[in-house]
């Protein structure tokens, strides 16, 4: 079965979706990453999904609980690129994100987790 | 059917004596069409109806013109049809260039020789039956091809009416003027979205200064943009809320959700720029 | 292109197919991009309660014609055990895994037109379809 990659970046995390997840992919990578916080002590997770067509109410819990999880183990949780028909998409299905913080791109993602974790992840931020 | 029809025949042995009575009869008629499209033109669409109308009568019979058989009589008359909408011909004219051939092609169903007066009756019910047909279907194409030009200005229109503006790096602008509808609303806020990541936009101010009126459901477009460009990591401002907008907005009991609203573009765009970091000298803050 | 297509719903992998149709027949009918995503979304959301509420199914996908317009619209059914309060299901109930509502009443939000007829105990029907 194949699995989404995490990368590590310093001290955060990095996942770019790229494919039609299923839910039994969306419930994987919802437990690789969990682990992996905990596992790497990462302070951030960056979830790339510019490349994503589709959120649904499945899809949209796995990210929030993912940033539960995250606050929980006190890592940030940043979702970037989310294309605008699927914003307006979500906000007609009224699925609310909570707890995540959104960027247009991945540079302002990173932007956003460094004024998050304060000045220590600038040097391997 | 019961006998076969004769019309395959007549179309193939006349078919130049058919092309010229018929043009003959599309002026006198008063129909414009030769005129918009030229002679040639009008004479070349005309031969290649003949010959598809010969093979759909042929292939198909005469009881309808849907089927695949009168396929390529279909299409020339769509084109036909289509080139009239877009030349501004009404949809009475793109019909009369079909029944325009009744009378030439009855003629020549009548002198044929030796036919009794039964058969005669049938073929000239075929022709009729068919011609009527095709006419209907070129003024049912002409009404959807106007729908398509229509829609189409529309759209053009919408698109110069609501330019988004790029005040400052990373704050845009939207200054919406007119009348909201829904509709119009909804195309205009995707528009908005699609810039905001085209430009990679901090905020966006949302100016509604030249809106004479607001209602409950241009109201929820509105926040509903907002939430989306939340969603996607871009903040809005709502500015130019006239009194009277404020009113309808308290009176119609919307919730603006925590969404900003400034009462001019200025403060809008002077809250924008120290959102993002920029301190505008000398501003009284 | 015209051809209704009957697809089964009988694991997850399933779900992503029935998105992949329609999205790519949506496309197919030059939906606005919104348009196409809203209703592939709304079917993702009904082919997943036909896999987990109704034990499994099947949706079928056809292109609808009205003049000059053209729609998609996509059945979803299952013989799964009905659902006994269908004004309930059609509520809101989504917050984070709070409240276990179906996700009708977002689906009905997406679409057109939304038909539902469900029997307890036989199954459930409910067809989505969106104008382009």
């Amino acid at each position: 079965m194949d699995r989404i990659p995490i990368l590590k970046m310093g001290r955060c995390l990095l996942v770019t979706i790229q494919v039609d997840m299923d839910d039994r992919l969306a419930t994987t990578l919802q437990d690789d990453l969990t682990e992996r916080i905990a596992a790497t002590g990462a302070r951030g997770v960056l979830i790339d999904i510019s490349s994503v067509e589709l959120v649904d109410s499945f899809i949209g819990r796995m990210l929030a609980n993912v940033a539960a999880m995250a606050r929980v183990l006190d890592a940030t949780t940043v979702v970037v690129g989310m294309q605008p028909a699927v914003a307006i998409t979500l906000v007609e299905l009224g699925l609310e994100l909570p707890g995540i913080r959104t960027a247009l791109n991945v540079e302002r993602g990173m932007r956003l987790l460094r004024e998050a974790l304060g000045e220590q992840t600038t040097a391997d931020g | 059917m019961p006998n076969k029809s004769n019309i395959p025949a007549l179309l193939s042995a006349h078919e130049n004596d058919l092309l010229s009575a018929w043009l003959r009869e599309q002026s006198s008629s008063g129909d414009r069409t030769m005129r918009v499209l030229g002679e040639n033109e009008a004479r070349d669409q005309g031969r290649q109806l003949i010959a598809a109308m010969r093979s759909a009568v042929t292939d198909s019979g005469t009881d309808s013109v849907e089927g695949p058989g009168w396929d390529r009589v279909r299409d020339v008359l769509a084109r036909v049809s289509r080139d009239g909408a877009q030349a501004g011909l009404t949809p009475g004219e793109t019909a009369l260039f079909v029944l325009s051939l009744k009378r030439p092609l009855f003629d020549l169903i009548r002198r044929q020789p030796g036919v009794d007066a039964d058969s005669l009756a049938e073929e000239m019910w075929r022709a009729t039956n068919i011609l009527d047909r095709l006419a209907l279907y070129t003024t049912e194409v002409y009404s959807h091809a106007r729908e398509e030009i229509i829609q189409r200005q529309q759209a053009d229109m919408l698109e110069l009416s609501t330019p988004v503006v790029k005040l400052w790096d990373g704050i845009l602008a939207l200054p919406v003027i007119g009348t909201l509808d829904s509709r119009r609303t909804q195309v205009v806020m995707e528009s908005l979205l699609e810039r905001i990541v085209e430009t990679s936009a901090e905020i966006a101010i949302i100016d509604i200064t030249g809106v004479p009126t607001v209602d409950t459901l241009v109201a929820q477009h509105l926040i509903k943009t907002v939430n989306a460009a939340r969603l996607m990591g871009t903040e809005c401002i709502i500015s130019g809320i006239r009194p009277q907008i404020a009113q309808t907005i308290v009176h119609l009991g919307v919730d603006l959700q925590g969404v900003v609203t400034k009462a001019t573009l200025a403060d809008a765009f002077q809250l924008a720029l120290a959102r993002t970091g920029r301190v505008v000298p000398g501003a009284a803050r | 292109m015209g051809e209704p297509e009957v697809l089964p719903i009988a694991q997850e992998a399933d779900v992503v197919i029935v998105r992949q149709r329609v999205r790519a027949r949506s496309s197919e009918l030059r939906f606005s991009l919104v348009d196409q995503t809203k209703l592939v979304t709304a079917a993702s959301e009904l082919a997943r309660n036909a896999l987990i509420y109704g034990g499994g199914g099947e949706a079928r996908i056809e292109t609808l014609t009205s003049g000059a317009r053209r729609g998609l619209r996509v059945t979803f059914t299952d013989n799964g055990p009905g659902i006994p309060n269908i004004a309930e299901a059609m509520r809101d109930g989504y917050t984070t895994g709070v409240g276990l509502g179906l996700g009708l009443g977002g689906a009905k939000r997406l679409v057109n037109e939304f038909e539902i007829d469900s029997v307890v105990g036989r199954g459930t029907r409910i067809a989505i379809t969106r104008w382009a």
